[in-house]
């Protein structure tokens, strides 16, 4: 492998690591407040990718400024974020938390088979395809390779900023701090009189918005295609429960873990792309089952 | 008294489901997979029996269904007999190494790992196309049935009567595996673990145990479904497969092991139609049915079964017929 190989591998991986975290990380704060895997989020990603898609097609063949590209992305994650997950978690989920976790799953799981089908029936089964935004940045060369600016600067740049927006967001507004709240004791948090269920709400939407935010990025990159939301949950799922379900900064390494694993698969052992999530996922839980960053759970008699 | 009914409703069931393609012809091959199908559900069953619920079964569907082939192949056209016992074989054999590893694991990891397996498996189908026939799959020869070679008709009907022996056959023993000490030991992995373990009982021991028996259902659904189909491919051990199961294992009730049969028959019914007459929709449709199913009748379809028989019924059947979910 000489070092434009190793170059490009970085590069691509550090663009769809990017990508990935955006998603896993709605899913992990989903988890960590509602204790609900959601199955649904990756329905939110297409769906993001989706409205952007379309949208900007329409828009731009009406000629406006590319630049409305981004805002476009921003305006479509949150719409789907409220206007989907919003209903989603008020009118269905708020029904079972307290059943057991496999019914849980099931419910999330037949929303995604709602969702996909929904999908279909809006856009059909041909790719979209909007590159507005990735050719508004034009391209740059990065140690004799030319690379796109959106891939290899902006993804990486919305990336950490979400982190870190994240991070401040949580644990210094007031709004963030009665979540990490609720996450910690539901029952005492009610109790100082919290208002669970509207947290809930809260970051149910954050979370959907977030998967959104992926997909709507992502559009610019690649062809919108049915099927790739559950590509994307299952790969999201991969680096949530690597990482420890509920942990937002694990979940930004592994992604970078799970997304550099594979780009260099592309490159020395192609055939086996596909698989380095799973095997990073298999050796990280044989040697720490809570996942990377997780603590063990208390036993319960 | 008590004995007798329990046998008695579901034998007349069966012969209601063997007299149906006499009178429709069309459906049998329908029931074929349905009852194939039936089988893997059952298996996952079993796993919900002690609360956990695999979202990888498919992988054991698949490596017997591709075990089946290989060996058909070696034999030339080969023995149904033998294809489906070197299926389930090989499932169970790979569960062995599998559930050595994942029963130490609950919940969702227990879920998300057993994900895993069956996506690299999925992956290695795929992609070692020169051995598996890639997203192709490989086509399934007619074995004989018994040394008989027998046509494409008399075949299908062997096999589906042939089904309906092993389904019934498969409940019973899964009724009374459930029934012995290890079946109990399995709900109480479900209630309370570490109390199982202050009795002394390793739970993993037991899950173990529980997980062979569940892949084996699984892969002698998974033989009997590349047979009836005659092609297997990649998509067997797909993840919306594995989901599938537990789907059609909710739909059914998930406490109960006629449940499966009911549920499959059901879902292959349903979504058979709902594709013939709304292609676009049958998913969601799906979707819906599980929903409202989950909000409003969290013991599926047997669960409305029950709550339809007189109360005198429902009383006697507590004596236990159905293996109720332990809270």
């Amino acid at each position: 492998m000489n070092a434009t190989l190793f170059a490009l591998a970085l590069f691509d991986g550090i663009s769809y690591a990017a990508l990935v975290f955006l998603v896993a990380v709605g899913l992990t704060l989903i988890f960590g407040v509602l204790r609900v895997l959601n199955v649904a989020h990756g329905s939110f990603y297409a769906l993001g990718a989706y409205t952007t898609a379309s949208i900007g097609s329409a828009i731009f063949a009406a000629s406006f400024a590319p630049w409305l590209a981004f805002p476009l992305m921003l305006i479509a994650a949150i719409g789907v974020g409220i206007l989907v997950g919003g209903p989603i978690e008020k009118l269905l989920l708020s029904r079972i938390y307290e059943m057991e976790d496999v019914l849980q799953i099931l419910v999330t799981f037949a929303v995604f088979m709602i969702l996909e089908d929904a999908q279909r029936l809006i856009w059909g089964v041909q790719p979209l395809f909007e590159a507005t935004a990735l050719n508004a940045l034009g391209t740059i060369e990065v140690l004799g390779i030319t690379y796109t600016v959106y891939q290899l600067i902006f993804l990486p740049i919305v990336a950490v900023a979400v982190l870190v927006a994240l991070r401040v967001g949580l644990r210094r507004t007031l709004t963030g701090r009665l979540i990490t709240a609720v996450t910690e004791d539901r029952e005492a948090a009610t109790s100082i009189g919290i208002d669970a269920e509207k947290v809930y709400l809260i970051t149910f939407m954050v979370g959907a918005s977030l998967a959104a935010f992926g997909g709507a990025l992502a559009s610019a990159t690649t062809s919108v295609v049915p099927g790739m939301g559950a590509d994307m949950i299952v790969l999201s799922f991969a680096v949530v429960a690597t990482a420890g379900l509920g942990n937002i900064e694990g979940a930004a390494l592994t992604a970078l873990l799970i997304g550099l694993g594979r780009s260099f698969a592309v490159y020395l052992w192609p055939e086996v792309e596909v698989l380095v999530p799973y095997l990073i996922m298999l050796f990280v839980l044989l040697v720490r089952p809570q996942g990377l960053f997780g603590m063990p759970d208390a036993r319960k008699i | 008294m008590i004995q007798s009914l329990r046998l008695l409703i579901p034998a007349l069931a069966l012969v209601v489901v063997a007299l149906i393609p006499v009178f429709a012809p069309t459906t049998q091959v329908l029931l074929t997979l349905a009852l194939a199908k039936s089988l893997a559900v059952l298996g996952v069953i079993v796993l919900l029996q002690a609360g956990q619920v695999s979202f990888g079964h498919a992988l054991y569907f698949a490596v017997a269904a591709y075990t089946a082939t290989f060996v058909g192949k070696v034999m030339g056209g080969g023995e149904i007999v033998v294809t489906l016992l070197a299926g389930a074989v090989a499932a169970g054999t790979v569960s062995v190494v599998v559930g050595l590893f994942v029963t130490r694991y609950r919940h969702i990891f227990f879920g998300m790992l057993n994900l895993a397996l069956s996506m690299i498996f999925f992956s290695f189908l795929e992609k070692f196309y020169f051995v598996t026939g890639g997203s192709d799959g490989l086509s399934v020869a007619r074995p004989t049935v018994i040394g008989l070679s027998l046509e494409r008709g008399p075949f299908e009907a062997v096999l589906f009567y042939g089904s309906l022996g092993l389904v019934a056959a498969a409940l019973f023993l899964t009724d009374r595996f459930l029934h012995s000490s290890i079946g109990q030991m399995m709900r109480a992995i479900k209630t309370n673990e570490v109390r199982l373990e202050y009795l002394g009982i390793s739970a993993r021991h037991v899950l173990l145990i529980g997980y062979v028996v569940s892949a084996v259902l699984c892969g002698l659904g998974g033989a009997l479904m590349a047979t009836a189909q005659g092609i297997v491919t990649p998509e067997y051990a797909w993840w919306i497969r594995s989901g599938e199961f537990v789907f059609i294992a909710i739909l059914g009730g998930a406490g109960s092991i006629g449940g499966a049969v009911a549920g499959a028959l059901i879902y292959e019914s349903v979504r058979t139609y709902a594709a013939a007459f709304a292609a676009d929709i049958w998913q969601m449709v799906l979707g819906f049915i599980l929903l409202v199913i989950i909000l409003f009748a969290p013991k599926g379809i047997m669960g409305i079964f029950q709550g339809l028989q007189p109360r005198a019924g429902s009383s006697r059947t507590r004596g236990g017929t159905k293996v109720e979910p332990a809270e």
